[in-house]
């Protein structure tokens, strides 16, 4: 059960023999009827395991395919190639009331003309549970969802982030549901209920051991709330690996972009020697990364270099040990616990994140690039 | 302290003007009449209430009152159903939506006396194909120039014909407002088809149906020139409707108080008809709110 070992509490509305890790095998699709050109794909073929258990964050710039990726796996979308497992079982053809999953969507879905009871127990009644049954369970989520008070009342008549939960109760509810997914849910919800909301998400993983698989531009969202974050551009999955991996290793010059604040660095270069070169200016590398970037390359590739603001040195002092680069610093700002300097190597703008007592003026100074944190990138891909 | 500006009744003054001479001033004109007794253009008498007494005693209007209102209850229990019907089979999207949806919508177009007379040959026995296919190829006795029964079936199915379609482009607009996330919840929370239609569709159509139902009660019980272009109100007064033996006082008879008074009670019902079935609508379904 998710390698915890721990228990289920006893307001479980799953018993402990579902599980569900979720392959997507040779998976593709495609909304045009025949693929000439990689551009067709909605979603590029891909290889992908969620673990069950695990808490997902699917993050991507509006458009990359996360929304379609998510209806395949609940089954709203039938994959034009490739399959969908469930625990190994084939599950690609199954409609989505068939597979023990739930979805909640970016707009609170609700049966307006239903109490909150009775749009608790919909999926519940459909499924010819008995009535008690039906009672007890829908008590239970309520009460876990802090819905109890509102149980008789028109669901029609709540805040957005009240029906927010009422969706994500109609899942729970279900004992047979293995995995929630969440299709940006809190685009509606104010600000700071978001907060208290994405926590309640938090409680009730740690407390079900349900699989979720949450969708969001957002990378504070996705870091947040995810142990797990796969990252999607132009439909294909360029990383998926834990906050700090995507951090420290980003694969992709994308995810090195998108994620952090600013952004990692990214330098066009070319190799020379067991330097990098930014313009004219030598950038020294790892001997692994170098020896591994001297096998890749082509005459053709495109090579960038990339470092995080967080890692990259920058002072007034010409640094005489490993290589400082020589720079203009052409602004300092002062952002309270930090500083940012902005300077300009070989034509390309870098920024720098320092601690905020650092003594920085801008004019001549001097850029470090630590070797273990430098990442050379040959056509978007990390080497 | 709140400030005023009396400017502000410059800017809705148009609108005031144009509904007094549309609305109120006729709807004067019409009241002046019901209290008076007119003989010729200058001379009248002041009779008081007399016409209002006489019209809600008198039984041929009571007749064609009850008249009336039977054929609006089955107007609208026979397109209502059938326009939501229509409009729920209808393509979502394609060339096929737009071609079903001009084919639908062609009854919509024809005017009036134009559906009247298309109908009126239509059901004649000898030329008309409808009356012919009753007569002798199902061996019907249809008729409805003489039979009070057919020629209330005739009004009924032509304005169904005619007037449906209104219904189905109202409800299909609204059925096509649905966001798609409702059917994919409904599909996840294992929802069959009629629990679909009961609660995703049904409630949300509400406001549609509320503009339909409003606008097929007011012209079914406004009825006047297909009835009167196909059978003329007869046999007997098997089709006369309230306001085909209102035109037969004020334009026939030139009977103008009493007819003056007959319109400003016509006007109430209606009003009060679809005050009920406006708040009936809006708070159909709906259980405790917080």
């Amino acid at each position: 059960m998710g390698g915890s070992g721990q228990p289920r509490s006893a307001a479980s509305p799953r018993p402990p023999s579902d599980v569900a890790r979720i392959e997507l095998n040779s998976l593709a699709h495609s909304y045009a009827p025949k693929v000439q050109r990689p551009g067709d794909y909605a979603l590029r073929p891909m290889n992908l395991t969620w673990q069950d258990g695990g808490a997902y964050a699917l993050l991507g710039p509006s458009g990359c395919g996360k929304t379609t990726l998510l209806n395949i796996i609940s089954g709203l979308i039938k994959p034009s190639e490739g399959q969908v497992l469930f625990d190994g079982a084939d599950v690609t053809a199954l409609a989505p009331e068939a597979r023990n999953i739930a979805q909640v969507f970016q707009f609170p879905v609700i049966y307006d003309t239903m109490s909150v009871f009775d749009n608790l127990a919909f999926p519940l009644r459909n499924r010819g549970v008995r009535g008690s049954e039906i009672k007890k369970r829908v008590q239970q989520v309520a009460e876990l969802l802090d819905l109890t008070p509102d149980l008789k009342y028109r669901a029609s008549g709540l805040s957005a982030d009240a029906k927010q939960k009422v969706s994500l109760g109609r899942g729970l509810v279900r004992s047979d549901v293995a995995a929630i997914l969440f299709d940006e849910p809190l685009t509606v919800i104010d600000p700071h209920l978001k907060w208290i909301l994405r926590s309640k998400l938090k409680q009730i993983h740690q407390e079900f051991k349900l699989t979720l698989i949450y969708v969001t531009h957002d990378q504070v969202e996705a870091l947040t709330f995810a142990d797990q974050v796969v990252v999607m551009v132009d439909g294909s999955v360029v990383q998926m690996g834990t906050p700090q991996a995507l951090f420290e290793d980003p694969a992709h010059t994308f995810v090195g972009y998108f994620i952090g604040s600013p952004g990692m660095n990214l330098l066009p270069c070319r190799l020379a020697g067991s330097a990098a070169y930014v313009g004219d200016h030598p950038v020294p590398l790892g001997a692994e990364t170098l020896a591994r970037a001297q096998q890749a390359v082509t005459p053709e590739s495109r090579v960038v270099l990339g470092i995080r603001p967080e890692f990259l040195g920058c002072s007034a002092e010409e640094n005489t040990q490993s290589g400082g680069v020589a720079a203009d610093i052409t602004a300092v700002e002062d952002l309270g616990n930090f500083k940012i300097a902005t300077a300009t190597l070989g034509g390309t703008s870098v920024k720098a994140k320092l601690s905020e007592d650092a003594l920085l003026t801008p004019g001549r100074g001097w850029l470090r690039f630590p070797p273990e944190r430098t990442k050379l990138y040959i056509d978007d891909r990390a080497v | 302290m709140k400030t005023t500006n009396h400017r502000a009744w410059l800017l809705v003054l148009p609108v005031v003007i144009s509904v007094a001479f549309s609305a109120i001033l006729p709807l004067i004109t019409v009241i002046n009449y019901s209290v008076q007794d007119i003989f010729g253009p200058f001379q009248r008498v002041f009779v008081g209430g007399e016409w209002f007494r006489d019209t809600l005693r008198d039984s041929e209007l009571r007749g064609a009152f009850f008249r009336n209102l039977l054929f609006s209850a089955e107007v609208l229990l026979l397109e209502i159903p059938l326009g939501v019907a229509v409009a729920l089979a209808l393509p979502a999207k394609g060339w096929r939506a737009s071609l079903s949806l001009v084919l639908v919508a062609l009854p919509l177009l024809i005017p009036w006396n134009v559906v009247g007379t298309i109908w009126q040959i239509f059901g004649r026995a000898d030329i008309g194909l409808g009356g012919f296919f009753l007569n002798n190829t199902l061996g019907l006795n249809y008729n409805y120039t003489n039979d009070p029964f057919d020629a209330w079936m005739t009004v009924l199915v032509m304005d169904i014909w005619h007037w449906t379609p209104l219904v189905v482009l109202l409800c299909y607009a609204g059925l096509r407002a649905i966001p798609e996330a409702y059917y994919q919840a409904a599909r996840i929370d294992a929802a069959k088809p009629w629990a679909i239609f009961r609660y995703i569709q049904l409630p949300r159509l509400r406001g549609v149906l509320l503009i339909a139902l409003l606008l097929r009660f007011m012209d079914s019980f406004l009825i006047y020139t297909e009835p009167f272009v196909v059978t003329g109100g007869g046999p007997g007064n098997a089709t006369t409707f309230l306001s085909i033996y209102l035109s037969k006082l004020a334009v026939g008879q030139f009977d103008l108080g009493p007819a003056a008074a007959f319109s400003l009670i016509y006007f109430l019902i209606i009003q009060i008809f679809c005050f009920i079935f406006y708040t009936m609508i809006l708070n159909l379904g709906k259980g405790p709110a917080r």
